[in-house]
């Protein structure tokens, strides 16, 4: 890693400079985490100190992995991650493609379709709890012109349809910039050269704008993961609460709960391992790709 | 005001990678130094290592009577003009002369009166309230410049300076450049890799090669009497012609080349000392077909092969010669006009 | 150019305003609601159209909250959430940059390492370390405190990452003129590299402030005392707070007035908005 050709010389200043930043990591993160890999592999003692804690090796990961309420976690966390991915990007690609066709209307769609990003997650899922809530929200009371029952509390399905589309929704804008800076730069004499060719219109986007497109598309994959599985624990926590019947508990509303309401810190801790090495795993792919596209 | 004296000077990076050897440059007080040389020589690492930029990993560096191995830059009594001016673009000019004015604590009205000299002696002073974008690539340099007066420094450093200006604006600021400093006499050292630069402006010029010196003289030392290979072929343009000295040897009478010593193998002879007319009387004759003809307007360069060598050979004349391509010149050489070298040393010899 | 056909445009712009209209539907359900007494919400759907009880909710939730409910009154969870981002803004921006500053122009022992530290940040946000994060703030006194709040949130590898690259892009000359001219780091660091980056710390200080007032979980887990209730979070005690359907009205007037400074912060800073979201991802 680079400096300067030429750097200042002094022996203590770079690490005060440094120590801000540094030590609130060690305290607030790096410690943490110890703790949280730690925690994972002790069973707790109890609170009047009789039974200490024990070295229990990976029994709170075996236990979790024989644990139905987990692996149903894991389920409903994937079904949710991947729904608010699809429908957002998808979205958030339509709109892009539409708003870039047009010149002198751009800035002002733009600014209508950007704001939900300044929305929280929480309120995000108050907006759209409020909206589908099944005795007055607007939604029941349309579909129920369709001939459907619309009831979140009490339906799974209609549960996770409603969390997916609050935490599409606010992350619209996210996806529409970065789709809308990809598609303003590629670059116009491709798409002309295609037209000389006589691909039409669709297949000039199939061909030529959607694939040049793919590295952004891989990269907000990514970041919308990564933002469905840990920033949308609001979403969930102000509107179902997990429910019903565990059909919306994903990891993070999971973690927390038994952690904080269950006080199971063995439990919980070894979810938080599980869920740092998640991290990992996306943090890596995405720096990956990262490298890849300075290098080019 | 100060003299520079560099004694053999050298720099090491980590990982033993050697950029400098063994300089040895004694600058008189006011004298105007050029260092010269190809791409990656070391003249610009040379320059900053004077400047403080660079730490100096051998030798002695003395401004004045002072060692200033280890002083810091702003420490060194010096002043630097950067290739890309290096000017705070947030600042405007009146603020990027006063800065280091500033720094060093000198009082309001002393900044207030060095900054408006320098502007009106750069004739910049209408553009003190401009931010440095404002301005044009002649403006900026002329900042530059001030910023290097203000200081009223022992030595001006320059690296550069002109090679972000179009061709006709850099001979402009050659001219205004070099009347500067012989009007403040202050001791400059100053990097180009343009021969033609090098030999317009200076009082004594460096060329360097890999690291090392290879001459040290004045221009008209360098260019009628280069003491090595090198420098024959970098300074001056066309570069110099050299030719196999065995090949003179079957051409000419042995003693037409008496003056050349036996070890000499390579001859180098410069454009222009080749005249399109038979030899006169103790004149060395050679012949050669004409590739191509390039006029340019009050002089013209003629590309050659010369008879019985693949060579190719460039004659400079003062005049545009009523010549065709492929047609076979005669060409007259005056004796005392070559340069012998020896080639596995690259020296002179003689 | 490829020319756009004229019908292409029509159905262009139909599709976007029908998502312009599905994007601010939300938020225009909110208002709405947030203007009509609570009897609307009995029974019946929700009305589309402005209700009379605009001024008596919004004076309502600032001035009184829900005290049944124990949500204190909006004007100070308001003023919590300003503190606590504002907090988080300034903190994260100051050592981001010192940070950036030391790695970028300074060779020391250690520097890698110094840099992988601050790389984990990105690997282990707050919700994979929940209970351990809060046993410590808990330990050192920092529950109920708005250096509780704040300070353990400001670590932060995407703004040093940004600082780090724009340093790198400041051409080398300028240091060393710095130099020339007797300027020693700090001297450089306020007088050349801050002015410099004024443009990236803002765009960045969009961006950071609206994380910081949307900060959920965090506030969650260590206020207890609604003294210290931020707004974001206090909505949801709102929703869930009584037994009973929860006062709509009263709800989504504070949820227009927990969104509003976010939104109002990016519509009027949108060309910093964009810069900041773009660019910390590079």
């Amino acid at each position: 890693m680079q400096t300067k050709r030429m750097t200042f010389s002094s022996k203590w200043l770079p690490y005060a400079l440094l120590a801000p930043q540094v030590i609130i990591t060690l305290i607030f993160f790096i410690w943490p985490s110890y703790q949280a890999l730690l925690q994972s592999v002790y069973r707790q003692g109890d609170a009047f100190g009789i039974r200490p804690p024990t070295f229990v090796w990976f029994d709170n990961f075996k236990a979790l992995f024989a644990d139905t309420l987990y692996l149903n976690s894991l389920k409903v966390t994937l079904i949710f991650s991947v729904g608010t991915t699809l429908l957002s990007m998808s979205v958030a690609l339509l709109f892009a493609v539409m708003v870039n066709r047009m010149i002198r209307s751009r800035d002002s769609y733009t600014t209508f379709l950007v704001w939900p990003y300044a929305v929280a997650p929480a309120i995000a899922g108050v907006l759209w709890w409020f909206i589908f809530n099944p005795s007055i929200g607007i939604m029941p009371y349309v579909l129920d012109m369709f001939g459907y029952d619309w009831n979140h509390r009490r339906n799974s399905q209609d549960a996770m349809m409603m969390v997916i589309i609050a935490a599409a929704w606010k992350q619209i804008s996210y996806n529409f910039l970065f789709f809308l800076a990809g598609l303003q730069s590629i670059p116009h004499s491709l798409i002309e050269a295609a037209a000389i060719d006589g691909a039409s219109r669709m297949k000039r986007f199939w061909t030529i704008v959607f694939p040049l497109l793919s590295p952004i598309t891989f990269f907000l994959m990514v970041v919308n993961i990564v933002y469905a599985m840990f920033d949308t624990f609001g979403v969930i926590h102000a509107t179902t609460e997990g429910g019903p019947a565990q059909a919306t508990n994903i990891l993070v509303y999971k973690v927390y709960r038994d952690g904080f309401v269950n006080l199971n810190i063995g439990s919980s801790a070894a979810q938080s391992v599980i869920l740092m090495a998640i991290v990992i795993i996306l943090t890596v792919i995405q720096f990956r790709y990262i490298e890849r596209r300075v290098n080019y | 005001m100060a003299s520079i004296t560099m004694d053999n000077l050298g720099k090491v990076y980590a990982g033993n990678v050697r950029a400098v050897t063994g300089v040895n440059i004694d600058i008189a007080d006011g004298e105007m130094i050029v260092l010269v040389g190809p791409s990656g020589c070391g003249k610009s690492t040379l320059l900053r290592m004077v400047a403080g930029l660079e730490t100096i990993t051998e030798g002695t560096l003395r401004i004045g009577e002072r060692v200033v191995n280890t002083l810091e830059p702003a420490d060194r009594d010096i002043a630097m003009v950067f290739q890309n001016y290096a000017l705070y673009p947030h600042m405007t000019v009146f603020n990027n002369l006063a800065y280091g004015l500033k720094n060093r604590g000198l009082k309001k009205a002393e900044i207030d009166r060095r900054v408006k000299d320098a502007a009106e002696m750069l004739q910049i002073g209408q553009f003190l309230d401009r931010k440095p974008r404002q301005l044009s690539g002649g403006q900026r340099q002329r900042v530059a410049m001030g910023r290097a007066l203000v200081r009223e420094p022992a030595a001006f450093l320059f690296d550069e300076p002109l090679s972000n200006l179009d061709a006709k604006l850099r001979v402009q600021m050659r001219v205004e450049i070099r009347q500067l400093q012989k009007r403040l006499g202050t001791t400059s050292l100053y990097v180009t890799h343009d021969q033609l630069e090098a030999l317009t402006m200076a009082d004594r010029l460096v060329v360097l090669n890999g690291g090392r010196i290879e001459q040290i003289g004045t221009p008209m030392e360098l260019y009628s009497r280069p003491e090595t290979v090198f420098v024959a072929g970098f300074i001056g343009s066309p570069a110099m012609n050299m030719l196999p000295a065995d090949y003179l040897r079957t051409l000419v009478p042995a003693e037409a080349l008496a003056h050349v010593p036996q070890n000499a193998d390579l001859i180098g002879i410069r454009p222009e000392d080749l005249a399109l007319a038979p030899p006169a009387m103790g004149e060395i004759g050679l012949s050669g077909r004409l590739l191509l003809l390039e006029p340019a307007g009050a002089e013209s360069h003629l590309h050659l092969v010369f008879d019985g060598i693949d060579e190719h050979v460039v004659v400079r004349l003062p005049h545009v010669p009523d010549v065709s391509e492929g047609a076979t010149l005669q060409f007259s050489l005056k004796r005392e006009k070559l340069h012998p070298f020896h080639q596995a040393s690259g020296q002179r010899v003689a | 150019m490829v020319e756009n056909n004229r019908w292409g445009n029509i159905l262009a712009h139909i599709i976007l305003i029908l998502g312009v209209a599905i994007v601010v539907f939300p938020v225009y359900v909110a208002i709405i609601a947030s203007t009509h007494p609570p009897g609307t919400f009995v029974r019946g759907v929700m009305p589309l159209l402005p209700g009379p009880n605009a001024i008596e909710n919004y004076t309502t939730v600032v001035t009184q909250g829900r005290s049944q409910a124990g949500t204190p009154p909006i004007g100070g969870m308001l003023w919590n959430s300003f503190i606590m981002a504002m907090a988080i803004t300034i903190g994260k921006l100051s050592i981001s940059i010192i940070s950036a500053f030391a790695i970028v122009y300074f060779k020391f022992p250690f520097r890698i390492f110094f840099f992988w530290v601050i790389f984990l940040t990105l690997m282990l946000p707050v919700e994979v370390r929940i209970v351990p994060t809060f046993q410590v703030v808990a330990d050192l006194g920092m529950l109920n405190s708005f250096a509780g709040l704040s300070i353990p949130l400001i670590a932060s590898a995407t703004a040093t990452f940004l600082f780090r690259q724009f340093f790198m892009t400041v051409p080398e000359e300028l240091m060393e003129a710095a130099r020339v001219d007797g300027a020693g780091p700090m001297k450089f660091f306020k007088d050349i590299l801050l002015p410099l980056s004024i443009t990236n710390i803002a765009a960045l200080f969009v961006i950071m402030f609206i994380y910081g007032w949307n900060q959920y979980l965090w506030p969650l887990l260590i206020t207890t005392d609604p003294e210290y209730y931020t707004i974001v979070m206090g909505i949801q005690r709102m929703v869930t707070g009584g037994d009973s359907e929860p006062l709509w009205h009263l709800v989504m007037a504070t949820v227009v007035l927990a969104a509003l400074p976010p939104v109002l912060v990016i519509l009027f800073m949108q060309r910093l908005f964009v810069k900041g979201l773009t660019e910390t991802e590079k």
